[in-house]
């Protein structure tokens, strides 16, 4: 039996549970685990600037691999401002475990220097939580955390330990668990097969189906099985926020994204639906627009992994308890010996429909005028990257513009805080996608409001090398601030200004890094083209119009497909 | 309509407070709580009353069981059960007719009475929430009440129906 301190202990166990890198930032409470980690060199540290970009990077690295991220920070104000990171993990279901550290045991509740109820403050955004007692409890609460947070519906998990357990001065037996199962904690994988059967006559039977995908698809790898669904039924296939990529945005069958910036075909199709199977999906308000108005038409199947989320916001005719793999393996058990010949006939008429709503080009926008429009940017992005980038967003008209206007044909690709919304996400989660993911093509799609929330992380970024591209959307106003403003608020911009912008071309190079400005359109696509060819981080200062609202938007009060689809029509 | 939920949790360090805070971070109503260990130490069993209709009452079920320490939970309310509360009352009773009165409706509701003053009682009873109130009711008509302490509602299915690990 080896024997270590409760700090080589720490260590060790994210060893075993297979952690390669740790986002972080020292203090007080865990010297002794950063002096342990000092030691040895299987696990990467990164040195962030702020902890809550520590949290959002284990974001960025976890949605990108699937695999869980880690952070450490230390007790009081480390641990506080991870909150926000935490918080936009467990809305989006994101699995993270974070280490803080703790004041030692004998002072807790003292009032103590830089203490803090971790466990407490964060109890409200996490999945689960330990506070440490005992070194030797050390490798099973942090083999526990990590099987928690990445099992079920996975989400984000804190690990409190107090500093003398982390002591270096005292040895302790080192064992780490074979087993972590527990008898309070069994979610359910598997669908009961009466309700697959239920949901597969109902597809079965539908005229006009259609697929409704969230993130649930994207956490259980589910998108091989997606695709052979939908190919079967012949069905459309619209995609949440989360979901995008989980169905190819390139499939025929792919009528975009639907709610409350969705397409109008996906709405529409929605709306008019008689079977709607929901695989991974929670019924957002961001999604159903007024509830008592959704779909009126629709048989609702639906799949979630969280019993909870199943008619907590629309009722579920079929509810499905199990991962969207699983549950589609059952499913396509039951509907493989089917006789599919006639189906692409039975759903000619729904067809016609939707291509009728799809040719109204609801994402077509003014490219008469030499201003540079924000879509202009998304689509160069695209065609610059082939389509093949990983792509993080913040929070705003940027992320809807590139939600709408960069179609992604892999899962794990689109990296965004959908149910938290998290200004200052973008730069962090690209961060993470690029250690995850080294050779790839991280990009952040931000605006001027977003990237001020964490840029300080450039300097992260210059010390681990990142080349990072930055296309910030430049419209020097709170965009989707002044949108609603526009909208509902007789276009008084309060306070969704800034006069003060920094020149981020000059800021970007202070950090050690590439920026280019582009104030023109023709020279848009030759800064594009610059970027990508540009070693290392580049930040593109787009400077785009101001005044440019996101389309389509549903009406507030209204129905899935009560839309405006410009400032002046709507449906 | 008023229901109460059981809970089977891991008596672990914090498993109370995640309970109820998924209670107020939800919005869903407490009327009253009653916690202690079981007959095996490792296990809480906890006793909610609330009110909502089926869809709330679908969803605190729903996300009660979600917690990593919560192994079972049943609404009570939904089948046959016995519930049964605690309430100590502590009466002024300073006058021969008040003690009397007090001793009577004591002995109608077969009450206790467990601590004796020469100016107030304390009386001990244990019932429905109702019974426990009429009995408040008729307290206060027949002697200044004091103070009171109910424990909340605690219960447990009838026949064979269990909430076992």
């Amino acid at each position: 039996m080896k024997m270590m301190s409760g700090a080589a202990m720490v260590v060790e166990a994210l060893k075993d549970v297979g952690v390669t890198h740790l986002f972080g930032y020292p203090g007080g409470a865990v010297l002794d685990i950063y002096d342990a980690l000092h030691a040895q060199d299987s696990i990467k540290h990164v040195l962030v600037r702020h902890e809550q970009a520590a949290a959002h990077m284990a974001d960025g690295y976890a949605r990108a691999t699937g695999k869980t991220g880690a952070v450490l920070v230390t007790s009081g104000p480390g641990a506080t401002n991870t909150i926000t990171g935490i918080a936009t993990a467990f809305m989006d279901s994101i699995p993270m475990v974070i280490l803080s550290g703790q004041v030692p045991s004998m002072h807790i509740g003292e009032d103590a220097f830089q203490e803090c109820d971790m466990v407490g403050v964060s109890r409200p955004v996490v999945k689960h939580s330990f506070l440490v007692k005992k070194a030797e409890d050390i490798p099973m609460a942090i083999a526990k955390a990590f099987y928690i947070a990445n099992t079920g519906r996975p989400g984000p998990v804190v690990v409190d330990l107090p500093k003398d357990i982390v002591n270096v001065q005292h040895s302790h037996p080192y064992v780490f668990p074979d087993d972590v199962t527990m008898r309070s904690y069994n979610p359910t994988v598997k669908g009961h097969n009466k309700q697959i059967k239920k949901a597969v006559a109902s597809m079965l039977k539908a005229q006009r189906p259609v697929l409704y995908v969230g993130g649930g698809a994207i956490t259980a790898e589910a998108s091989a099985y997606v695709t052979k669904l939908a190919e079967l039924l012949q069905a459309p296939v619209c995609s949440t926020l989360m979901g995008l990529g989980a169905f190819s945005s390139v499939h025929p069958q792919f009528i975009g994204m639907l709610g409350m910036h969705g397409t109008l075909e996906a709405n529409k199709t929605m709306h008019n639906a008689d079977c709607i199977i929901a695989l991974g999906a929670r019924f957002d308000d961001r999604v159903t627009n007024n509830v008592d108005k959704f779909c009126p038409h629709a048989d609702i199947i639906h799949v979630d992994i969280d019993p909870a989320s199943i008619s907590k916001i629309v009722n579920a005719h079929i509810p499905v308890v199990g991962s969207v793999d699983k549950v589609l393996l059952q499913m396509l058990d039951h509907l493989v010996d089917n006789d599919f010949s006639g189906q692409k006939e039975k759903l000619a008429d729904w067809w016609q429909q939707i291509e009728e709503w799809r040719s109204k080009n609801c994402l077509d926008y003014d490219q008469s005028t030499q201003v540079i429009k924000p879509q202009k940017v998304i689509q160069s992005l695209y065609q610059h990257t082939d389509g093949d980038a990983y792509v993080s967003s913040d929070v705003g008209q940027h992320q809807m513009f590139a939600a709408l206007y960069y179609p992604f044909a892999k899962p794990r690709r689109w990296i965004n805080s959908g149910g938290l919304g998290t200004m200052g996400f973008g730069l962090p989660a690209a961060m993470g996608v690029q250690f995850a993911h080294p050779e790839a093509m991280s990009v952040v799609v931000t605006g001027d409001g977003s990237i001020q929330m964490n840029i300080q992380e450039l300097s992260t970024c210059l010390q681990y090398g990142l080349p990072i591209k930055i296309i910030s959307l430049n419209n020097r106003a709170l965009g989707m601030v002044r949108q609603w403003q526009d909208m509902n608020y007789k276009g008084r911009h309060s306070h969704s200004y800034m006069d003060s912008m920094p020149d981020f071309v000059a800021l970007a190079e202070a950090y050690g890094h590439t920026g280019i400005r582009v104030d023109k359109l023709d020279d848009l696509d030759e800064a594009m083209a610059r970027c990508f060819a540009t070693e290392g981080l580049v930040f593109m200062d787009i400077l785009i119009d101001q005044n440019e609202h996101v389309y389509p938007m549903q009406i507030k009060y209204g129905a899935m497909d009560d839309m405006r689809l410009s400032k002046t029509e709507r449906t | 309509m008023r229901r109460i939920i059981s809970v089977l949790m891991e008596n672990a360090p914090g498993a109370l407070s995640r309970i109820v805070g998924v209670f107020s971070q939800r919005g869903f109503n407490v009327d009253s709580l009653c916690v202690a260990p079981t007959d095996d130490e490792s296990l809480s069993r906890l006793t909610i009353v609330s009110q909502g209709d089926d869809k709330v009452i679908e969803q605190i079920t729903k996300q009660v069981n979600k917690l990593i320490d919560v192994l079972k939970v049943a609404v009570l309310t939904e089948g046959p059960h016995i519930e049964r509360e605690l309430m100590l009352i502590k009466v002024a009773t300073r006058t021969e007719l008040s003690r009397a009165e007090v001793k009577r409706n004591v002995d109608i509701f077969r009450a206790r009475i467990l601590d004796v003053n020469a100016n107030n009682y304390t009386v001990e009873i244990t019932g429905t929430s109702d019974k426990l109130t009429a009995f408040e009711d008729v307290m206060s008509q027949c002697a200044d009440i004091i103070e009171s302490a109910r424990t909340g509602v605690c219960g447990l299915a009838r026949g064979d129906k269990a909430l076992r690990p």
